[in-house]
């Protein structure tokens, strides 16, 4: 049957939607709860009652966020069976096991120590109660692991191979799904930016304490934290980002080609288009200026691996998806005659490229019926959207460098103990504050729209991994969500702001002895 | 180490163990955010209340994520039928487990009665969704429901939400209903302040009585009311996970694994036995009645599985495309690696999980509330 392309489309926005607004939510859960981490270990080692209260204030806009992230989280998880049953049957064999061991092994570790982290300080020993943060720092890191285990696969399905018995993917090597270069790669480069993010949260919000001239001394610790953290978290994260492009280059290389709007082959080592204004209708890009020898060094680690370029990857699609028919052809002879000894032969000298006869599927019923025309437009469609990934990717690695320079002069002024002093630096740490939520969105975006159209990377084409469900009914769960979730975004942001500038001697957190209505460390809820 | 026939088998049993520890373990927050309106007359009272759930209904609820997760890994076609196929009663679940942590936290969080009333009556609904709905989802597994397969694996299904409100899924609604919402009371007489606990032995003893009702009423219904499926032709244990392989006709019993193993008459008789247990000892207002719901709760669901056993979803439009226990599992890989994931973690898990419920012990009294406010 051919697929209902409004379904397809309805799909990928509630999916990238629900994503994205997710996404808002988990790296600000997995930097800050580190740097709740770090003032309690603070506390515990120097006995200093403000580095609780640190804790504790940061703690209760921690909490607000971590209910979003944990109530978006469901939706992403309910989502691949809704919306992608068929994805769901197809890789679910692989796919799923990260999944399962995440909540194993992080989520239910995360959520059964958070609830202890806000009542537990009076109930449990101080060390005791460190502990509890540091698991619940680990947790939420962990689990960032092993989602982006099985995301890693999604974009470099390694360790699997399709079985014409189950109509599947199936694991053949665990280690391999689990090691894949490409999945510990977009861990360090995730959590780093969550990192990031948590401390520009904080360092924003203690800079405009400072502006205030409110909590100085409380919010010039915090800014001295989260200048530490954020200096060695931006690092990373650039380093890093770098270790994954050089992996995108190995495994994914028409998304590579398409974030650099390179359409030819260029003699290596190629060069970086630092600006440019990529073209689709012409296949072409006008006023590039470019760095000559950057993304050879970049996207090969060498300088004489040459990088293909948009043109040269296609033809090469097409030739895979001539060997994709041969190997769709065995395997619907397999679906008559399970033991046919030649097909199975034939089945397993091409199943790798599968996938892209699968890509036919958009267009006609019976991918070995297609014409010339037709295994053009497919090998076509294997471009992803140029001049997207072109400016998400500059803006986000933009943002990178950006924040290793504010982090780095943040640690000069506190290690100056200057961090007060100048009214421009705070406004610049204050207005900075959406940058690292701009630029993990458009990370996301870069990996996931990039990877279009496969929904796996050369095994499982987006559109055919849709669930059998009506225009109605997509619609129906899109609207809700739209309502919902604006609401929901309105109401946090409503709270977040609300508690951050009541900020600790509102709350009457700190400092200690001034009129508060009940004793403070217990009621951190109950007076707001 | 197993072969694929016990792998299979466990793994059935894990999936049967992950969805009565969701419905033991975050059963009683359902049932209380249910009945928080009901138990409560002041807002200190609800503050004891929801005090007594709010630190650990988030370790809870990860039974139901990791229930979704282990489904997906274990038995990747029964994730995939059951929710594209009952799409928009999903789509309420979901609703319903979104609002619920924004309900906890958001609550407490701006001093105004009409905003905690707003959250409260969220909190109230999104406990009555979930119970409601995954009783009547699992009403709909005896009746079949209505999907295929085509050739590719590719399921299409031919029903709409409506359809899903049979009466006899309407009555196995009414069960899960009424037992959560015992469940729930039984945790509030063990361990919110007496004022509340009174009111809320009084309501477990009706929410039993109900139960125990609704749960014969279903069972009788079941045995003469609606026709069970069965595999026809030579059952393969260890074959490849493919539906159409196999043979499926309608019209025998779905007492007939009780007949085939007797022993299985032990979970409806346990169910029961909760049920009376709870309605003897929850006055007492003790650990002990909590327990026995516990028990009526597994007891039920396992009278349940046994009953569908081996199938998991039965199609009522095309029975060969029925899954089955032995024909909807992952590869044997994978179930082996998840079960060795199992043994390691749930034991973890387990232990963590009580410590966390032992420093939390003892009953939240009104005046801890006076005293030190709403901590969560």
């Amino acid at each position: 049957m051919i697929i209902d392309a409004d379904v397809v489309s309805l799909s990928r926005m509630q999916f990238a939607l629900t994503a994205l607004y997710h996404f808002l939510f988990v790296p600000l859960t997995l930097g800050l709860v580190w740097m709740l981490a770090i003032m309690e270990s603070v506390y515990v080692m120097t006995g200093r009652e403000v580095w609780k209260r640190m804790t504790q204030f940061w703690g209760i806009l921690f909490g607000i966020n971590f209910a979003m992230g944990v109530a978006t989280g469901v939706t992403m998880e309910f989502q691949f069976g809704m919306n992608w049953a068929y994805y769901a049957h197809y890789v679910g064999d692989v796919f799923g096991t990260p999944l399962a061991i995440e909540g194993l092994m992080a989520f239910f570790l995360e959520a059964t120590l958070v609830g202890l982290f806000f009542v537990g300080w009076n109930r449990v020993s101080r060390v005791t109660h460190l502990l509890v943060t540091w698991f619940l720092a680990l947790a939420t890191s962990l689990s960032a692991l092993w989602i982006l285990i099985a995301n890693g696969w999604m974009q470099n399905p390694v360790g699997s191979a399709f079985n014409p018995e189950t109509m599947r993917m199936e694991v053949t090597s665990f280690s391999e799904v689990f090691f894949n270069p490409v999945a510990q790669a977009k861990f360090v480069h995730t959590v780093s930016a969550g990192y990031v993010l948590g401390s520009m949260f904080v360092l924003s919000i203690s800079a405009w304490y400072l502006l205030r001239g409110r909590n100085v001394d409380f919010a010039k610790r915090s800014m001295t934290v989260a200048a530490s953290f954020g200096l060695a978290a931006s690092l990373s994260v650039v380093v890093l980002g770098d270790v994954s492009g050089y992996a995108v280059s190995q495994n994914q290389k028409m998304k590579m080609a398409a974030i650099e709007a390179m359409w030819e082959t260029e003699p290596a080592p190629a060069s970086f288009t630092l600006f440019g204004i990529p073209d689709i209708q012409n296949r072409t890009t006008h006023f590039a200026l470019r760095i000559p020898w950057v993304m050879g060094l970049i996207g090969t680690h060498s300088i004489d691996e040459p990088i293909p370029g948009i043109h040269d990857l296609v033809d090469d699609a097409k030739s895979r998806i001539g060997q994709g028919i041969v190997a769709y052809d065995a395997m619907l002879v397999l679906r008559e005659d399970r033991n046919n000894a030649q097909a199975k032969a034939i089945l397993a000298a091409h199943d790798k490229d599968l996938g892209y006869a699968l890509l036919l599927k958009r267009y006609i019923d019976d991918p070995r019926k297609a014409t010339p025309e037709d295994v053009q437009r497919a090998a076509d469609s294997t471009i992803p959207n140029v001049p997207v990934l072109f400016w998400a990717f500059r803006v986000m690695v933009a943002c990178g460098f950006y924040f290793i320079a504010l982090f780095a002069f943040s640690f000069w002024k506190a290690s100056k103990r200057q961090l007060d002093k100048d009214r421009w630096y705070l406004r610049l740490a204050l207005c900075s504050l959406p940058l690292p939520w701009l630029a993990a969105e458009l990370g996301w975006i870069v990996a996931e729209y990039g990877r279009q159209p496969w929904s796996i990377e050369g095994v499982l084409p987006t559109a055919l991994g849709v669930s059998s469900v009506t225009t109605g009914q997509v619609w129906t769960s899109l609207g809700g969500f739209v309502l919902f979730y604006t609401a929901l975004a309105v109401i946090d942001v409503v709270l977040m702001v609300k508690f951050a500038r009541k900020g600790p001697d509102g709350l009457g957190l700190w400092p200690p002895g001034q009129p508060s209505p009940a004793p403070a460390a217990t009621t951190i809820a109950a007076q707001a | 180490m197993f072969d694929y026939e016990t792998l299979r088998v466990i793994w059935w049993a894990l999936l049967g163990i992950l969805l009565i520890g969701f419905a033991i373990m975050d059963g009683f927050d359902f049932g209380i955010a249910a009945l928080l309106r009901v138990l409560s007359r002041t807002e200190e009272e609800r503050l004891v209340l929801l005090e007594t759930i709010e630190p650990t209904w988030e370790g809870n609820q990860v039974w139901f994520i990791l229930g979704g997760g282990a489904a997906f890994a274990a038995w990747p076609m029964l994730y995939a039928v059951s929710f594209s196929g009952m799409y928009l009663a999903i789509f309420l679940v979901l609703l319903a487990f979104i609002m619920r942590p924004v309900g906890f936290n958001f609550r407490g969080k701006v001093h105004d009665p009409r905003w905690r009333d707003v959250w409260d009556w969220v909190l109230v609904l999104s406990g009555v969704v979930v119970m409601l709905i995954s009783g009547v989802a699992f009403g709909n597994l005896f009746l079949g429901v209505p999907f295929q397969f085509d050739g590719n694996l590719r399921m299409t299904w031919h029903g709409s939400f409506f359809e899903l409100l049979h009466p006899f899924a309407l009555v196995a609604g009414l069960v899960s209903l009424s037992m959560l919402l015992a469940h729930g009371a039984c945790w509030a007489a063990y361990k919110a302040d007496h004022v509340i606990a009174e009111r809320a032995a009084r309501v477990a003893r009706w929410t039993t009585l109900a139960y125990t009702v609704f749960y014969v009423l279903a069972g009788i219904w079941l045995a003469y009311g609606v026709a069970g499926y069965a595999i026809v032709g030579p059952v393969v244990t260890d074959g490849p996970s493919n539906p159409l392989y196999k043979d499926v006709a309608r019209g025998s019993s779905w007492f007939a694994s009780y007949m085939q193993y007797p022993w299985f008459w032990a979970a409806p008789v346990l169910g029961l036995l909760g049920a009376v247990g709870v309605q003897l000892s929850v006055a007492r207002r003790g650990l002990g009645a909590f327990l026995c719901s516990s028990v009526m709760v597994a007891g039920t669901i396992l009278s349940a599985g046994f009953a569908l056993f081996p199938f998991l979803l039965p199609s009522s439009l095309d029975p060969r495309s029925s899954l089955t226990v032995w024909d909807a599992s992952s590869s044997r890989g994978t179930l082996e690696l998840m079960l060795g994931a199992a043994v390691v973690f749930m034991p973890i898990i387990i232990a963590y999980t009580s410590w966390v419920f032992h420093v939390l012990r003892g009953r939240v009294t009104l005046e801890h509330i006076r005293e030190s406010g709403h901590t969560y």
